[in-house]
């Protein structure tokens, strides 16, 4: 039976409390401005060597200016266009369509990775063909879409979603699948059951997939909502702007239109997408400073 | 302080098997183990891997149901694993709090409480730090603190310190035994490391290997605190372990 000792001041915390300090990471916060440099000179770089190369093949007249303009007319024109707002105007539908899609693509992605993750007479049922969907070129599905909806906004909601959600549900149901066995158990001994185990053990623990998937459903639906753009032709929006150009030769115009269209993918993905990644990863101690 | 003499039973574990493997070609994991413990007991579990302790554990813990007999325990109890098992994208604090929380303690309290705890296992300055920013042995303390936010009856411990290096061992135990003997939690601990279970223990069980069942027990009488390298603490152990090397070898003979 246990001999119950007095409270006393325990002499072991002195002990413990040097090894504590010496056990610690040692973190060196990092300086802010240097920080950005490491991080922006080698994206600098790169920008400087496409352009200088992009410059190269026009002084080199490999094709002719009229189907491959130099920079310094591309970017005249960019600057140009953005100034009288068409693809500003152009910009702003494209983004409006883009957040439409995305987000009814994020709540079917979610629900079907729910239930996927969740059921496993669901998971061998459709598991299969989610992953299926998502290898399947979106632009194959367009003909059908415009069989469905006609040239209509609807035909181009359909295939952005169709593109992204399952890419949104793979990364729930991976995210779900990766979750440390140990953690789960170390839920239940906690007495987290039923909807409390979703709520603060499985959901946080899937976060790091969910997010790749959300950000991988981004580029689908990115690349599908062009591809749409250039077949349904309605109002003006960037696919819409780039087919023109096509149809008038007007090579700088083409070129600058598909510089803002590269622009966009990359701003919403490092912007959005890669930072919650990196907190999350950081959070999670899964990160070399 | 009063000794406490009245045997009030925590746990009672009565001819309990477990099979695992399709019907037919089936192992045993469990064997008809029986196993008793009183109220602030210290028992330890000793045996040669693969003998089974963890699955006990599991079915002491509610996590997996065995196919035979009977468990009876007071409340749901704590189990802490060999990995401390920490939530990474919560805090030390935030671990302990959430413990609180599904226990039901109130908002209010919870953040006191969580403490109260992380002074108990001497981490009060580094409550708001991530699992991933502490050592091995202070996350396992976490644990410890989380565990103990339970307030179970019972306390499992399942290899706790195996994956710790010896200094960082040798104090822990000295926590531990101080933590035990302060708040009276009744405890299971699983080990390998039979000094280490003499080191701890009111009593120390040798499991059987496949199918496990107890073969002996054997009484720890030495006054608190003891060190691993005392003499006597050395040779009951060195007792125990040929007790388990006896065990050991049966098996080579039977095959």
């Amino acid at each position: 039976m246990a001999q119950r000792l007095d409270p006393s001041p325990d002499p072991y915390a002195v002990d413990i409390a040097g090894l504590d300090a010496l056990e610690v990471p040692v973190q060196a916060a990092p300086n802010a401005a240097r920080k950005l440099w490491t991080a922006g000179w080698p994206r600098l770089a790169a920008i400087v060597v496409a352009i200088g190369g992009w410059e190269l093949l026009t002084i080199f007249k490999v094709k002719p200016s009229y189907v491959l303009p130099g920079p310094g007319p591309v970017f005249a024109r960019l600057f140009h266009d953005i100034a009288n707002g068409l693809l500003l105007h152009a910009m702003a539908h494209t983004m409006w369509r883009a957040a439409i899609g995305y987000g009814i693509a994020v709540v079917i992605g979610t629900l079907l990775g729910i239930v996927v993750a969740r059921s496993r007479v669901v998971r061998a049922a459709i598991g299969s063909l989610i992953t299926g969907l998502q290898t399947m070129p979106t632009i194959a599905w367009f003909p059908f879409a415009i069989l469905l909806f006609g040239l209509t906004e609807r035909a181009i909601l359909f295939v952005v979603v169709l593109g992204a959600a399952p890419a949104i549900a793979n990364g729930l149901i991976s995210g779900v699948d990766n979750i440390p066995p140990i953690l789960l158990r170390a839920g239940r001994v906690l007495g987290a059951t039923g909807f409390d185990a979703y709520r603060h053990v499985v959901i946080p623990a899937a976060l790091p997939g969910f997010v790749s998937g959300l950000k991988q459903g981004w580029a689908f639906a990115w690349r599908s909502l062009m591809a749409g753009e250039l077949l349904v032709l309605l109002g003006t929006s960037l696919g819409q702007v780039l087919q023109n150009e096509r149809d008038t030769n007007d090579a700088p115009g083409l070129v600058a239109t598909m510089i803002v269209i590269l622009f966009i993918g990359i701003v919403v993905d490092s912007l959005l997408f890669a930072r919650a990644e990196t907190a999350i990863r950081r959070r999670w101690g899964l990160l070399e400073n | 302080m009063t000794v406490v003499t009245e045997r009030q039973t925590v746990l009672s574990v009565k001819d309990v098997s477990k099979v695992y493997g399709p019907a037919g070609s089936h192992t045993f994991a469990l064997d008809r183990l029986s196993l008793d413990v009183q109220k602030g007991e210290f028992v330890c579990l000793v045996g040669a891997s693969g003998c089974g302790k963890t699955t006990l554990l599991n079915l002491i813990a509610g996590l997996d149901h065995p196919q035979n007999g009977k468990i009876e325990i007071a409340g749901r109890p704590a189990l802490l694993f060999q990995d401390a098992a920490l939530f990474p994208w919560l805090t030390a604090r935030q671990n302990i709090e959430l413990a609180l929380r599904l226990r039901g303690v109130a908002k209010r309290d919870r953040a006191d409480e969580a403490q109260r705890l992380l002074r108990v296992v001497h981490l009060e300055d580094f409550g708001d730090r991530r699992p991933h920013e502490l050592s091995g042995g202070m996350r396992q303390r976490v644990a410890l603190a989380r565990a103990l936010a339970q307030d179970a009856r019972l306390l499992l411990m399942d290899e706790p310190f195996g994956a710790l290096d010896a200094i960082t061992r040798d104090l822990l135990h000295d926590e531990l035994e101080r933590i035990w003997q302060e708040t009276n939690l009744t405890t299971i601990f699983v080990t390998h490391n039979v000094r280490e279970a003499v080191r701890l223990g009111d009593r120390v069980l040798v499991l059987s290997s496949r199918p496990a069942h107890i073969v002996e027990a054997f009484d720890v009488t030495m006054p608190r605190p003891r060190h691993l390298d005392q003499p006597d603490v050395a040779q009951l152990a060195g007792q125990i372990v040929d007790r388990l090397r006896k065990e050991v070898r049966s098996h080579g003979a039977a095959s």
